[in-house]
């Protein structure tokens, strides 16, 4: 579009390459985005693209030879208030805003407006009123940023972005913390921002957002520049094969059989691995649940983010305290009070946030790897038996075929992909009956999603009992045997199975947003 | 492959997806971790440490005191003058190692020293007074365990109150005297050698092995680095946080004890006012001289040992050059600092 009408791009990086000690994280990389689009850039984990933004930001100085234009002059970009200054800001994952702080506060961060050294919060609020008004942000300048909601602070951000005048705005993933209906309104705006002439750059792993919001797409992989698609020549087998230079064309895989499918309901059947009755935390976020796993079953949990699902799941774990219910494993009813009651019974969960809820970063991947089933390598007196552990490592390398030098290796270090084989890694050598997977490719890179369906299906065949939670549509319809989808603590329905209705993205939304019930 | 590696991992050993393509190798970029010989790197320069400013220390100084230093009279000294906060700074590493602090080691010291100097009179059993000391270490330390571990309160908060009332309390039972015994029946531990080596430097070493064991040889040695490098994780995990907590503490208020008997058993006397005052410092940081992160989950009891020397040497060298006790704070603050910031410069992205 913009290139035919010889228009300057808003931005254009030129042969930015970046060293780091032994390692060439990005290679002559060029890019262009003009103000009025959206450029979406995409590229597996460790493709270069945080390097690239890093790099926009000031964060790092690109290797000699680089050049970056806006609007077609050369700027240096020394640091974070060089990038400002000529107009960029970038929205990271993580938000960066002080939660103790108001809005007001927030968006003048850095740059307050003081009479007399004194700071005139009043002709803050007064300040930043146009730009939440023109978000159509539905909070006020006073309101204390740690009680806004994930979507309305990641509001606060663009605020605090359009305030300083930012021509070129950087998102990075922003979606994942949001529910379906956050994210339309992001989209929404996303699109006003873009009639407004800023240029959008927009980094995701998802390929629906890519075709519904980008004009252009960009793929890195492995530090260098692939290529760029126009939204008319955009496919998903072409983006695919671009990120990941080969094809995948079985992604979704489910070799293991639906163990309700077919075998007609009788009384012989043997009991549920796992059931929950009536399971509720007394109404704060879980309303009573009841449902059972069978053995070698992937059963989904599907629901908008903060409809209870990773409730429930904490629920089941012990991880929280359980206001009624009961939880059954083979027909047994067991007592569950606490993770550690809950990982002796054959229960493990694999948390939906791998680096605050999971994994110990500074310690090695042996070490992550054995932390749940250390007492297994006591000898007398609690000594450690360190070769066991090695032994038990190294298997576990092998089989999820983590790719890292060593298990003495700091789990930390590794990609995204390979951290949660780790994790996952951790919880197989428990032996479980029941697994919970709580978004298991959260952060995860396209090969190593495809490897960790292949592992749930791999899994479901050897007779675990599965639940897999995510807000990935395509991932629960693509992996699980039967659904239910939550909606505000409660189990609003279930399909696949035996209900006789397909899993299928709309007949899961209409559950999730409510309105099946309205229309019954 | 032994016991459990189970019978269920069944992933395919082939590439997935690809049929047979080669896979990507790992490039190193961002994500796909660090080569074997980076990690050996890396740990050989954790181990290290601050080794070199060590030895930069001793060889300085016997330079400068014409080789007055390295004498074995003067290093038998050395050793006498760090084993005490060798004691302590390693009871520090363990409550350091899980995210917490322990600021009452100070006054630990002081009322186990003086637990131990009243019990010492006890005609025929005044070795008993060793027992004393260390029970009261370890009871003290239940204690900060107990508040911290089971009630959830914050170590520095704690261990501050402790700190306070244990100084108290010291004075209280002491009849804020000086509890003197010129016939300690174990002052041998504070005054003898073997070979040459002073019993106290020897106790050190001691506690510093045990303290290697416990920390890289046994499963609470795995679990109190999974405490501190992320608590939330290591409960999801089954760990018992509390449990490990309450180890930390007690191990601290255990060696607090003993530093407590140490201190008497060199003195022949305690007081409470004066004994262990501000000692908690001392050994913070010689935790934090040694590497060990100021957050939890990362540090070597090695690196607490080598603080812990470099603390001892520099108080030991300006003595021998006669510098002024004024002179002597200022400059052994300054290379505190120093020794940090040159340590954070030589491993960028080292948390501290």
């Amino acid at each position: 579009m913009a290139e035919a009408d010889g228009r300057v791009p808003r931005l254009e990086m030129r042969n930015v390459s970046k060293t780091f000690p032994g390692v060439k994280a990005l290679n002559g990389v060029s890019l262009k985005a003009w103000g009025g689009e959206v450029l979406a850039l995409m590229g597996e984990n460790g493709a270069g693209k945080s390097t690239l933004m890093k790099i926009l930001s000031g964060a790092h100085q690109p290797d000699a030879g680089a050049e970056i234009l806006i609007d077609g002059t050369p700027v240096s970009i020394t640091g974070p208030i060089a990038a400002k200054r000529a107009g960029i800001a970038i929205i990271y994952q993580e938000l960066a805003l002080a939660p103790n702080l108001t809005v007001a506060e927030n968006i003048y961060l850095g740059d307050e407006i003081r009479r007399g050294g004194i700071v005139d919060r009043a002709a803050m609020a007064r300040g930043c009123r146009a730009v939440l008004d023109r978000l159509g942000a539905p909070f006020g300048p006073r309101t204390v940023v740690g009680t806004l909601s994930i979507a309305e602070q990641q509001l606060v951000e663009i605020a605090r972005a359009l305030h300083a005048d930012s021509r070129i705005l950087v998102l990075d993933e922003p979606t994942t913390a949001l529910s379906a209906r956050e994210t339309e309104r992001l989209f929404a705006l996303v699109r006003q921002l873009r009639s407004e002439g800023i240029a959008l750059i927009y980094i995701s792993h998802r390929m629906a957002e890519i075709y519904e919001l980008s004009d252009r797409v960009s793929v890195l992989r492995d530090g260098g520049y692939v290529g760029t698609l126009d939204r008319d020549g955009l496919s998903a087998e072409s983006l695919v094969k671009m990120m990941v230079g080969r094809d995948l064309s079985t992604f979704y895989k489910k070799a293991h059989t639906d163990p309700a499918a077919g075998a007609a309901p009788s009384d012989a059947s043997p009991p549920a691995v796992f059931e929950a009755v009536g399971l509720t935390d007394g109404g704060r976020r879980v309303h009573p649940c009841s449902f059972a796993v069978h053995r070698g079953e992937v059963l989904g949990i599907a629901g908008l983010v903060g409809s209870g699902r990773t409730e429930l799941a904490r629920l089941i774990f012990g991880a929280d305290r359980k206001a009624g219910g009961e939880i059954r494993l083979d027909g047994t009813p067991v007592t569950i009070d606490s993770p550690k009651a809950a990982i002796d019974r054959g229960i493990a969960y694999l948390t939906e946030d791998r680096k605050a809820l999971g994994l110990f970063l500074d310690m090695s991947c042996g070490d992550n790897i054995n932390v749940g089933v250390i007492d297994r390598d006591a000898r007398p007196g609690g000594v450690l038996d360190r070769a066991r552990g090695w032994k038990r490592a190294l298997a576990a390398f092998e089989a999820l075929r983590v790719r890292a030098a060593s298990p003495l290796v700091p789990v930390g270090s590794l990609s995204g992909g390979n951290q949660q084989k780790v994790l996952l890694s951790r919880w197989l050598e428990i032996g479980p009956k029941l697994l919970i997977l709580d978004e298991p490719t959260r952060g995860v890179d396209i090969g190593a999603k495809s490897e960790i369906y292949r592992i749930i299906d791999a899994l479901a065949q050897s007779g675990i009992g599965l639940i897999v939670i995510s807000s990935e549509m395509p991932e629960i319809i693509g992996t699980c045997d039967r659904v239910l989808v939550m909606r505000e603590g409660r189990i609003e329905g279930e399909v696949g199975g035996r209900t006789g209705v397909a899993i299928t993205q709309e007949n899961m939304m209409r559950l999730a947003s409510g309105t099946a019930a309205q229309a019954a | 492959m032994s016991e459990n590696t189970s019978g269920f991992v069944v992933v395919p050993a082939k590439a997935p997806g690809a049929s047979g393509a080669p896979e990507p190798a790992p490039r190193g970029s961002g994500g796909a971790g660090l080569s074997a010989r980076q990690v050996q790197i890396r740990s050989i320069v954790q181990a290290i440490g601050m080794l070199p400013v060590l030895l930069i220390l001793c060889i300085g100084f016997h330079l400068l005191t014409e080789g007055r230093f390295f004498t074995g009279q003067n290093l038998s000294i050395v050793a006498q003058q760090a084993s005490i906060n060798t004691v302590l700074a390693a009871g520090m590493t363990f409550v350091i190692l899980t995210g917490g602090i322990d600021l009452s080691v100070g006054s630990i010291v002081a009322i186990s020293a003086m637990c131990g100097a009243l019990v010492s009179f006890v005609p025929g059993g005044g070795v008993l007074g060793i027992l004393a000391g260390l029970g009261m270490g370890t009871f003290v330390g239940l204690i900060n365990g107990v508040l911290i571990a089971g009630l959830r309160l914050p170590p520095f908060i704690v261990t501050l109150g402790s700190l306070t009332y244990l100084r108290g309390f010291a004075r209280l039972i002491g009849h804020d005297t000086t509890v003197f015994n010129p016939d300690l029946p174990f002052a041998f531990i504070g005054n003898d050698a073997v070979f040459g080596v002073p019993i106290l430097a020897i106790i050190a070493l001691l506690v510093i092995v045990v303290s290697w064991f416990i920390l890289r040889r046994t499963v609470l040695g795995v679990r109190i680095y999974a405490v501190g490098g992320n608590p939330n994780a290591a409960r999801l995990s089954g760990i018992k946080v509390w449990a490990v907590l309450l180890f930390a503490y007690c191990a601290s208020g255990f060696l607090a004890g003993l530093g407590g008997i140490m201190a008497l058993s060199r003195l022949y006397a305690a007081n409470g006012l004066q004994v262990g005052q501000t000692y908690e410092l001392d050994a913070i940081t010689a935790v934090i001289l040694g590497g060990t992160s100021f957050v939890g989950g990362v540090g070597t009891i090695w690196g607490t040992l080598i603080g812990a020397l470099i603390i001892a040497v520099l108080s030991n060298g300006l003595i021998l050059l006669g510098v002024s006790d004024i002179w002597q704070f200022i400059i052994k603050g300054l290379v505190i600092v120093g020794a940090v910031a040159l340590d954070r410069f030589r491993q960028p992205g080292a948390r501290t």
